[in-house]
């Protein structure tokens, strides 16, 4: 009894001491993000490695989602007679909810590990504290160029997503499966509002700031939690920081969508 | 000795680990100008002595005065001013792996001076070429020796040019011949640039011939901070056993460790 009741304090200081971090690490992130003097290369470079490095991955991952909302949401509406509907439904279920989502969970799985692995690497190999004892700030040199290129690529991959989505949904609906080109562009362009695209943007922006935060601060803390250290500490806070950042998400998404709806 | 000698005090410092208890009331004064070497066995705390002088690890009780400051207590800009009077060698030199030799060694000039590119490529061939290092500009760390390695963190930690520098094992898993490089610059660039030094080793006795002052560090505490000379005179039992177990009972005589003193330095 004792002891269990031991290991729920020791667990609940432990949280405590992580949620700490966590805002004091955002704090000073974006204390270094409008610290002078202002460097934009590191944030192009950063930019290159979140935005076009994810493009591709995006790209495919957007056409096929498309396609298959396209052929789910054909044989569903054709059943009621509304087929005329499909670019509504393509285009709503993609703007509102699946651009975003699905965007910010590949972005998690094609680089937010990386970031969070580079960082704890950099950290168990004193990297980090070699830019502290140079008077570096780490927060500005490292974390934060991750964050403005997150800020600024995730919401125009988001676009990308929900454009190339529309387009693989209009191929199977009206190329492959003959359905009224005419009705699913008029039915997309009746349905999807500006309230829609503002959700749609500010769930991105959203997500791209916790997904930066989440992942980096696994990174940049690892040797700060009972993870172990080296190789296998680094590999158990990447699993953790793609588990907890793409939980993040969802929630974030629900709680944004009851907000905004 | 007045104070404003001493750069770096260390004032009854004491820091655990959990339940382990690494250091139990260390003081230890580093003397201006000085070279300063920290040393004792394995696992005393002599890389967590020198991470609290630097400010990354915080003591449970205690203070580190650096030009008076303590830095356990100062954050910020404050810290961050302090530590540009700072260079350090990692004992695993710390270089950024994704980066060349010639940006590793740029790095602090690009981020802590104002000095337009070309100047800044102009510091960074002089430092290469002081090392020996101009074939290797381009290389990435994970393309070097050992030794190379240190030279490189050597050239980065003198880029600022700083009042104190601090080595944490600067010969560990090198050759002698490669050891003796690493001395020699260092021997070279206080010389040139007069900075205080506090140097972590093992390398006993090659190190005792940089070393103005020895401190020895056992079960948490600086048991001896000698001068060379003073510290084979010493009849401290604790001082005679140190000295009989890191270089054996042939060094113990006064006679002989003098004698390998004197060589060490005729080699320098």
């Amino acid at each position: 009894m004792l002891e269990g009741l031991q290991k729920f304090g020791h667990w609940g200081l432990e949280s405590l001491e992580s949620m700490g971090r966590s805002a004091l690490f955002l704090l000073q992130t974006l204390q270094g993000a409008v610290q002078a003097p202002y460097k934009i290369r590191p944030v192009l470079r950063q930019i290159q490695v979140i935005g076009s490095g994810s493009f591709l991955v995006i790209f495919f991952t957007g056409a096929f989602v498309g396609m298959v909302l396209g052929l789910q949401g054909y044989y569903t509406l054709s059943k009621y007679g509304s087929s005329s509907a499909l670019g509504a439904a393509v285009a709503l279920s993609l703007v509102r909810e699946l651009g975003p989502v699905l965007t910010a969970l590949m972005v998690i799985g094609r680089t937010g590990s990386a970031m969070c692995a580079e960082l704890g690497i950099m950290r168990i190999s004193e990297q980090i504290d070699a830019l502290d004892c140079m008077a570096i700030n780490p927060y500005r040199y490292l974390v934060a160029p991750k964050l403005l290129a997150g800020l600024f690529s995730i919401p125009l991959l988001t676009a990308i997503f929900n454009l190339v989505g529309v387009f693989g949904g209009y191929m199977v609906g009206v190329v492959l499966l003959h359905g009224n080109g005419g009705a699913y562009m008029a039915s997309m362009r009746d349905s999807v509002t500006a309230v829609d695209l503002k959700m749609c943007f500010v769930k991105s922006i959203c997500f791209a700031f916790l997904l930066v935060w989440i992942c980096a601060e696994h990174g940049f803390w690892v040797n700060r939690r009972s993870w172990g250290f080296g190789a296998e500490g680094v590999s158990r806070a990447t699993t953790s920081a793609v588990v907890v950042s793409s939980v993040s998400v969802l929630v974030a998404d629900y709680v944004i969508t009851s907000l905004m709806m | 000795m007045s104070q404003s000698e001493y750069c770096i005090r260390l004032i009854d410092i004491h820091k655990s680990f959990g339940s382990q208890a690494v250091l139990r009331g260390v003081d230890l004064d580093i003397e201006r100008g000085a070279t300063t070497v920290i040393c004792g066995e394995s696992g005393q705390g002599k890389s967590v002595l020198l991470k609290h002088i630097l400010g990354l690890v915080r003591p449970d009780r205690g203070r580190v005065l650096v030009e008076g400051e303590d830095i356990t207590r100062i954050k910020g800009a404050a810290l961050s001013r302090l530590r540009t009077r700072f260079g350090v060698l990692f004992q695993g030199v710390a270089l950024f792996d994704s980066m060349s030799v010639f940006d590793n060694i740029a790095l602090p000039l690009r981020e802590r001076s104002r000095l337009p590119e070309k100047e800044v490529e102009k510091k960074v061939a002089e430092a290469l070429q002081m090392m020996d290092l101009e074939d290797s500009a381009d290389k990435f760390p994970a393309q070097l020796s050992g030794g190379m390695k240190k030279r490189v963190g050597l050239a980065r930690a003198l880029q600022l040019e700083p009042d104190i520098l601090l080595f944490d094992e600067p010969t560990t898993g090198l050759d002698p011949v490669k050891s003796y490089d690493v001395y020699r610059l260092f021997f070279e660039t206080q010389k040139k640039l007069g900075y205080t030094s506090v140097i972590v080793s093992h390398d006993i006795p090659k190190i005792f011939n940089l070393a103005d002052k020895i401190a020895i560090l056992h079960e948490g505490q600086v048991r001896a901070c000698l001068a060379p000379e003073e510290l084979q005179r010493s009849r401290d039992p604790f001082v005679r056993g140190f000295i009989v177990r890191v270089m054996g009972s042939a060094h113990s005589s006064k006679n002989e460790l003098s004698a390998e003193l004197r060589k060490s330095y005729e080699k320098i």
